[in-house]
Formats: structure tokens, C-alpha cells, sequence
């Protein structure tokens, strides 16, 4: 027998939660599981599909199966390239706030402000910002001779989105950085200077060590956003030009509610939203394994 | 071969402009003599850590000079001194192995490799961390943490001085016996110039040679652990060292002797008259003065204190109270009256809180 005393009371509270998980989640996802494995001809009528669409997306030489790996490429390369820039970045701008006085806080007030902005006033931030007529950086490139056209040119319209992303989200690493670096006890610095540490020496033999927890949490929220970005682009660019900077939940939204094309839109949320559920557990699993790792 | 010399160093914290300034450590002069130990102990707050941060330069005192042999190194920055400072809590290295964190200030200074390994062995040798040299240092206990960071401090064979900063503050008491002695071994193998901040007297008493005795920033006397014990220079280092510290009692003098209110004690020496309206006190150990069951001056007994070893009884006396060690063979209860016989020479005459020599004859 166990001794442990069970109390099944417990579950009562839990309930309340559960439900409206139920309805606001399970619910609205298990149409989605629904539809993917369904077909139909209009009218309301469905009928069973079998795994067809999902054959049909994986399968990359198929029109849907290609649109999507290559959405999927897309989205993958543009959030590396946003976290190299904005981790280093970040990082950087962290250990250049100042230790103390007045700037400390005007420092960080100027770094936070990108963060309080409305995603889709950020999005109309840059549209305009990049626009080659009034836009103050889109007209300032051209009259330098720099080709730049967001809405025709790929290079162009990718630079856009980076930069974008990258003014708006470095800000949360360096914020996250700094909060890490203030933990640092003054000894360490006091104990590297006694022992002849180099200024790098000390970034990568104190700084960057004690960070590193901060610094995971830090890819894991960027990444997680990055990969399911949506309102940002589609303001500034809208996908385009061509499907140059269509990715992923950008391209999610055409089929599903431009094209209507129910099936291969719900087969896509569910192979998307697994692939991020794995990302998850991944960045989880890395991130408890840092916390027990001890010696050796 | 090096010596410190502190020169009138004081050090006042930048307060507001025109403001007397404030010191965090009033002017000190002293010699730290090569191969000795020292500790600076004091209550939190005293100066003692700034003290031990303008010597390893992390601190610029406002004031005076500080002298490495004849060399000035005032305003020297850390690096360029020749120091080794261990901290309060553990300062390791993550990213490195033990060894690697022990060589890791040889390293910084360009020193030869095998010369690193051997210098490393040597010290592990001494701190017992050759069994885990190999393993990263991030996922020891703090013991063993704080044993890296005195390696640390020890490994560089050429600094001008060492100095600790409560360094067994995290260490579990059953193992701080165990380090000190260490230290103190350490200190007799390296014949280097150690200096040990703590606020524990024990401590201090039993790693040092010389143990300065700091209040409020100012420097109150230094001596050996003996001369503190039987001669302290101002009152709160007769209540400070010692468990229990030293009584005073207020007392007025005439040549020897002292009166606390109609009691007379023998001073053992002859005073001059104090000057008028001076704070007169006299002062005795508890370890030098007896109660037994009668002779001697009478006092009234108000508590007993068996400490096992030995027995300490509280008594009244003139008007205020005192502790005296119990004689062995007196059983004295609270209410009792008492006798309280003091070893001569043990009397202390102090004025306005400074010791006052008596003239012997």
C-alpha cells in the first residue's frame, strides 16, 4: 500500500482550467484534425481523405509540397539570420549600458521603447520608413545611388524585414543580458583583475558563462517568435514581392483563407504546429540539461 | 624581500562638495613585514575591507601613500601591483577544470608551461585538490570552490603580498578548522606576507602573527595575539577580544589606588592624576580574577554561568556588574556574597578609553 497521501480533490480545481482549454484550444484544433484528413466538394458535404493531404505536403515535388518546404526553408533561414544578429547584438548593446547615475535608467528606456510598439504599428513603422517616395530611409538610399525597392526587389524586401526584426526585438536580449550581467557578483571582476584577466578573458570566462542561462531562454523566445512571424511582414511587404518573404504562417493564412483550401491549410497547421512543439521540447531538454549538468 | 608601508593612507568616500569629509578609514600608519601573517579584525563596518582594497588597488585611497618596498604603487592600478586577494565567497571560473583555474593567473602573466604545471602541483599538493585537478570546477561543493580561489590567490609564487577577505565565511564550521590550519601551514611553507580580514576573533588570534584591531575606520592598536590579550591599548579591544571581553567599571584614582564606589583595588602601580572630568575606568579580565567563597572583596553573586570547562559568575559591584572565573572549589549560588581576589598587574587604569601605563615601583 502507499503511504502517500492521495487527495483527489485536487482535480476540482483543475477543472475550470481544463475546460476553457477545451473550448479556446482542443476544441478548435481537433476540427483542424478534422479537416485534415477530410475532403470536400462544397456544399458542406466532407467526406474521408485518408492521409492525402498530408502525403501531398511532405512530398516536396508536389505544387503544395514544394510551396511549403520551401516556406518552411524560408521561415528557417530567416530565423538564424535574425538570431545571429540580434544574440550578438544584444549582448553587446548589454554590456555597454551604463553601471550607474540617470543613464542607467534613460538606457534602458530607449532600449525597451521598440518592445512596447504594436506589432502592426511597427509593421506600418517600416512600411513607411522604407517606402521609396516619402519613406525617410528608402528615399535617403535611393538618392545615395543604392538600389532599393522593397516591394520589387527580394534583397531589398528581406533587409527590410531583418533590419525590422532586429530593431525590434534586440532590445529584449539586451534587457534579458543585462538583467544576467547584473547578477554578477563584483568579486568576479575584482578576482579576473587581481588574476591579470584580459577584458575578453573576462567575456568569455565569466560574462559569457554566467549568461548562459539567460542567453537560452533568450533563443528559445526569439526563435519561437521568429519561426511563427506573421503581422511584421505582412504589413511591410505582405509576402512579397513574389513569395520572396512569405513564410510560414504568412503562407498558412493565403491557402487557408485566400484559397480556402481547407485540406491542405489544416494538414499545414498540424505538420507546423508539431514541428514547433518539437522545437520546444528540444530547447527544453537542452535547457534542464544545463541546469543538472554538474563537473565533469 | 617586499615590505607594505602604509603612509598616512585614509580613505573618505566622495560625499558632497564642501562637505568635512567622512572617513571610511582614517590615517594609518604601519610596515607589513614580508613572511608574516596578519589580520585585520574589527566589527562589520569598520574599515577593515577598505583597508584590504586600497593595498590590492581595487580601492585609491583620497589620502597618503602606499609603498611596495621603496616602490610608490598609490596609484598603481590592480594588475600592475603584485597582489593576490581572495574574496569572501567563491570566485571560480566556469568554463575551466580545476587545474586550469589554478594556472589560470600564471597563464595571464606569460609564465612558462612546465613551470605553470609544477607551480600547480605544488599548490594543489597543499590545499589537497589533486584528486578532482581534472575536473570542471562549476559542479564542486563550496568548500572545495573556496579552496580554488585561496589556490588561486597562493599560486603566483612572486606577489608582493596575499590577501583574504573573510575567506571562510561559506565554509561549514566543522571544515574551517580545517582550512585555517591549512592557511596557517600554507603561510609557513610559502614564507609569504599574509594579510587575513575577519570579524571573528578566533580566527584572527590563531592565523596571525600580528592582529590589527580596527573601529569606526580608525586603527586602535596593533599587536600579537598576547599583547592584545594582556595589554589592550583601548577598551573596546579589551572588550572586543576575549570571551567574555574585559569589565570596566568607573572608578576615580588616587596613586594605586582605584575606587569604584567605596571599593578599593590595588592597581599594582602608580597613576597620576587623571585631568578633570576625563572618563576614568578600570579594567580586568575575567580569566585573571577569581570568586571564592569568602576573603578578598565582598560582592554579591547575581549569576552562574558552567561553561563546563569552567564556571563564570556575574556579580554585583559598585553600582554596576562584572564576571569573574569561579574559584574550583567555591559553590556560590545567585545571592550569595562572594569574594573577588584579582592577580596583581592585571588591573588596568583606562582614561578617556586609551590605556594608561601606571609607573611600577
Amino acid at each position: 500500500m502507499m503511504d502517500k497521501p492521495w487527495n483527489n480533490r485536487a482535480w476540482l480545481f483543475v477543472v475550470p482550467v481544463l475546460i476553457i482549454v477545451l473550448f479556446s484550444s482542443l476544441v478548435p484544433m481537433m476540427t483542424v484534425v478534422n479537416y485534415s484528413v477530410q475532403d470536400t466538394m462544397g456544399q458542406n458535404n466532407f467526406f474521408w481523405n485518408g492521409v492525402a493531404w498530408f502525403q501531398g505536403l511532405l512530398d516536396p515535388t508536389t505544387d503544395i509540397g514544394g510551396r511549403f518546404a520551401s516556406a518552411l526553408v524560408r521561415n528557417l533561414i530567416f530565423s538564424i539570420v535574425i538570431l545571429c544578429l540580434e544574440l550578438p547584438l544584444g549582448i553587446a548593446v548589454a554590456l555597454c549600458i551604463p553601471k550607474q547615475g540617470w543613464k542607467v535608467g534613460a538606457t534602458l528606456v530607449l532600449i525597451a521603447l521598440p518592445l512596447l510598439i504594436p506589432w502592426t504599428v511597427v509593421g506600418t513603422i517600416w512600411q513607411i520608413f522604407a517606402r521609396q517616395d516619402i519613406g525617410l530611409l528608402g528615399a535617403a538610399l535611393n538618392a545615395i545611388g543604392i538600389h532599393y525597392n522593397d516591394t520589387q526587389d527580394p534583397t531589398s524586401a528581406w533587409a527590410t524585414i531583418v533590419i525590422m526584426d532586429v530593431w525590434h526585438w534586440t532590445g529584449m536580449i539586451a534587457l534579458l543580458s543585462y538583467a544576467g550581467l547584473k547578477a554578477i557578483p563584483d568579486a568576479f571582476y575584482q578576482a579576473a583583475r587581481i588574476d591579470g584577466a584580459s577584458r575578453w578573458s573576462v567575456f568569455r570566462n565569466i560574462e559569457l558563462p554566467k549568461l548562459q542561462k539567460v542567453l537560452v531562454i533568450a533563443v528559445l523566445l526569439r526563435f519561437m517568435e521568429s519561426f511563427m512571424i506573421y503581422t511584421e511582414p505582412s504589413v511591410v511587404t505582405g509576402g512579397g514581392p513574389g513569395e520572396a518573404t512569405s513564410f510560414l504562417s504568412l503562407d498558412l493564412v493565403k491557402i487557408a483563407l485566400g484559397q480556402v483550401d481547407l485540406g491542405n491549410a489544416a494538414a499545414m497547421s498540424i505538420v507546423y504546429y508539431l514541428i514547433t512543439l518539437t522545437i520546444c521540447y528540444v530547447f527544453f531538454t537542452i535547457m534542464t540539461q544545463l541546469d543538472q549538468r554538474k563537473g565533469v | 624581500m617586499a615590505s607594505i608601508t602604509l603612509d598616512h593612507i585614509a580613505h573618505a568616500y566622495p560625499g558632497a562638495p564642501g562637505a568635512a569629509p567622512h572617513y571610511a578609514l582614517k590615517p594609518i600608519n604601519h610596515v607589513w613585514q614580508q613572511g608574516r601573517a596578519y589580520a585585520l579584525l574589527g566589527p562589520s563596518g569598520c574599515g577593515k575591507t577598505t583597508l584590504l582594497n586600497i593595498i590590492s588597488g581595487l580601492v585609491i585611497p583620497s589620502e597618503g601613500r602606499l609603498l611596495f618596498d621603496a616602490t610608490d604603487v598609490t596609484r598603481l592600478s590592480t594588475e600592475k601591483r603584485n597582489i593576490a586577494q581572495v574574496f569572501q565567497f567563491p570566485v571560480i571560473y566556469d568554463t575551466m577544470t580545476v587545474a586550469e583555474n589554478l594556472a589560470f593567473p600564471l597563464k595571464n602573466r606569460g609564465v612558462e608551461k612546465n613551470a605553470i604545471k609544477r607551480r600547480v602541483d605544488e599548490i594543489a599538493d597543499l590545499l589537497d585538490l589533486r584528486p578532482v585537478l581534472g575536473r570542471r570546477a562549476r559542479g564542486l561543493t563550496a568548500d572545495a570552490k573556496q579552496k580554488i580561489s585561496l589556490g588561486r590567490g597562493l599560486v603566483r609564487s612572486d606577489v608582493s603580498a596575499v590577501l583574504f577577505d573573510e575567506p571562510l565565511t561559506v565554509i561549514d564550521p566543522a571544515l574551517k578548522w580545517e582550512l585555517r590550519s591549512k592557511l596557517k601551514a600554507v603561510h609557513q611553507a610559502l614564507d609569504l606576507l599574509m594579510i587575513y580580514v575577519t570579524h571573528d576573533q578566533v580566527e584572527a588570534l590563531t592565523f596571525a602573527d600580528e592582529v590589527v584591531v580596527m573601529k569606526d575606520g580608525a586603527v586602535l592598536q596593533i599587536g600579537t595575539p598576547a599583547e592584545l590579550f594582556e595589554r589592550p591599548a583601548h577598551s573596546f579591544v579589551g572588550y572586543f577580544i576575549g570571551s567574555p571581553g574585559m569589565n570596566f567599571l568607573p572608578a576615580t584614582v588616587a596613586g594605586r589606588e582605584a575606587r569604584v564606589q567605596g571599593t578599593v583595588f590595588d592597581l599594582g602601580a602608580s597613576y597620576a592624576a587623571p585631568a578633570n572630568g576625563a572618563k576614568v575606568e578600570i579594567g580586568f579580565r575575567p580569566d585573571y580574577a577569581m570568586l571564592h567563597a569568602n576573603g578578598g572583596i565582598a560582592v554579591q553573586m547575581l549569576k552562574v554561568e558552567d561553561l563546563g570547562r569552567r564556571r563564570l559568575g556575574r556579580f554585583a559591584i559598585g553600582g554596576g556588574e562584572a564576571i569573574a572565573t569561579l574559584a574550583a572549589d567555591a559553590d556560590l549560588q545567585p545571592g550569595d556574597t562572594a569574594g573577588l581576589t584579582i592577580e596583581p598587574g592585571h588591573v588596568h587604569l583606562f582614561v578617556d578609553d586609551l590605556r594608561v601605563e601606571g609607573a611600577r615601583a
